[in-house]
């Protein structure tokens, strides 16, 4: 699994970052968490606010540092 | 809040053994007083307004601005741009949203124009350092001066000085739902702590600096480089403000130390809008996504109309005080 973190590399975006890698070690997921801070490559996903959560190439987040407990329920839904 | 200054110079003459209308004790009366207040503004306010914002996520303002056409869809962009939840790190992808979703640039550029320049807690904060003329007057020229400058870019048809894969990029619509109130309590507390973390350091060094000219700095020295009379005062607060950056929290005290010396109201004015509206971070950003001709010409009108709008609050100015 491929987790993404889009956003300009401010301080929300190394939480959301943390975060998600946290929830995926939780649920013993062996997930690859890529930063994408490049606008170009952000704004292909159509992402307005950042920091945002892209797992498997779909956008489940945007513009919030989601909790562990959140990001694990994006996993499962995901 | 003449409660706070009361406590704060007792604290100065009988804390420190320190003369509150002294040099010393004044300065250091200035520095607690203001620092305390805009820290109680601070928080009360950027909570309020982050529950209003929460309204108003990017997705639903382009929604709105999208059903709006020629100057309807500019005034409201400025309107909005006063509630989105906007930080200087997303404005690119904004401007990248807007503007492939079929906005036309220059609405996007009233909302950018106004979203620094205006906000709900600037208002409330110039109407308490101030008075509440003054924080509708700025309010008011703010707004003006983002519809006109969107309008203005929108005619020069700047399109193609935007770089090609702003206009490729996909539209996401809505990736949330509906926020519960608890989630609108948390963004707002989360509002808080961030922006008290992003901005305490310039509230102190702007407080600093509103204390050192409020005692230190000689009358005969502020107003032979910025006063009343002088007509190259707008010019100058504003040349010096645009390539500073800091927020309106930071500036405001130093406005408000200025306008004490006698500076003209208009050039305080210039000089708070300068260094919010127009910063070297954020055009180092924009410049990812637009031109150069473009980005000159949004940074000409921003800084012409501050420094038209200078002179008029110094012609008219004693009105307000």
């Amino acid at each position: 699994m491929i987790i993404k973190i889009l956003g300009s590399g401010c301080k929300k975006c190394i939480a959301l970052g943390e975060n998600a890698k946290a929830a995926a070690d939780a649920a013993g997921i062996s997930a690859e968490i890529v930063k994408v801070t490049d606008y170009a490559q952000i704004a292909a996903y159509g992402v307005m606010s950042t920091p945002a959560l892209v797992i498997d190439d779909k956008v489940v987040s945007t513009g919030k540092v989601l909790s562990v407990s959140e990001v694990a329920e994006k996993l499962g839904t995901a | 809040m003449q409660w706070l200054s009361d406590i704060v110079a007792w604290l100065v003459r009988d804390g420190f053994g320190l003369d509150p209308a002294g040099r010393l004790g004044g300065s250091i009366h200035f520095f607690i007083y203001d620092v305390i207040k805009i820290f109680i503004l601070l928080g009360v306010l950027i909570f309020t307004i982050s529950w209003v914002q929460s309204y108003f996520p990017p997705e639903r303002t382009r929604r709105i601005l999208g059903q709006r056409k020629g100057l309807g869809a500019n005034i409201m962009a400025a309107l909005l741009g006063t509630i989105t939840p906007f930080c200087s790190c997303s404005s690119i992808p904004l401007f990248i949203g807007f503007t492939s979703a079929g906005l036309p640039i220059g609405v996007t550029f009233s909302f950018l124009i106004s979203s620094p320049l205006v906000d709900l807690a600037s208002i409330i904060l110039l109407a308490s350092v101030f008075n509440w003329s003054i924080a509708l007057a700025y309010v008011l020229v703010g707004l003006v001066l983002a519809v006109v400058g969107g309008s203005m870019i929108s005619r020069m048809k700047m399109e193609r000085h935007v770089e090609a894969f702003v206009f490729n990029s996909p539209v996401l619509q809505n990736a949330d739902g509906h926020l519960t109130r608890r989630q609108r309590f948390d963004f707002a507390r989360g509002q808080v702590a961030e922006i008290f973390g992003k901005v305490w350091l310039y509230v102190l060094i702007g407080v600093g600096i509103g204390a050192a000219i409020h005692n230190w700095v000689p009358e005969a020295f502020i107003s032979a480089l910025l006063g009343q009379d002088k007509w190259w005062s707008v010019l100058v607060a504003t040349v010096v403000g645009i390539p500073m950056y800091a927020d309106i929290f930071g500036t405001l005290p130093i406005a408000e130390a200025l306008v004490a010396k006698g500076v003209g109201i208009g050039t305080a004015l210039a000089f708070m809008m300068a260094v919010t509206a127009l910063s070297l971070p954020s055009m180092i950003m924009l410049k990812r996504v637009v031109k150069l001709p473009l980005l000159l010409l949004f940074a000409g009108i921003v800084a012409v109309g501050i420094i038209m709008i200078g002179y008029i609050f110094n012609a008219f100015g004693t009105m307000f005080l």
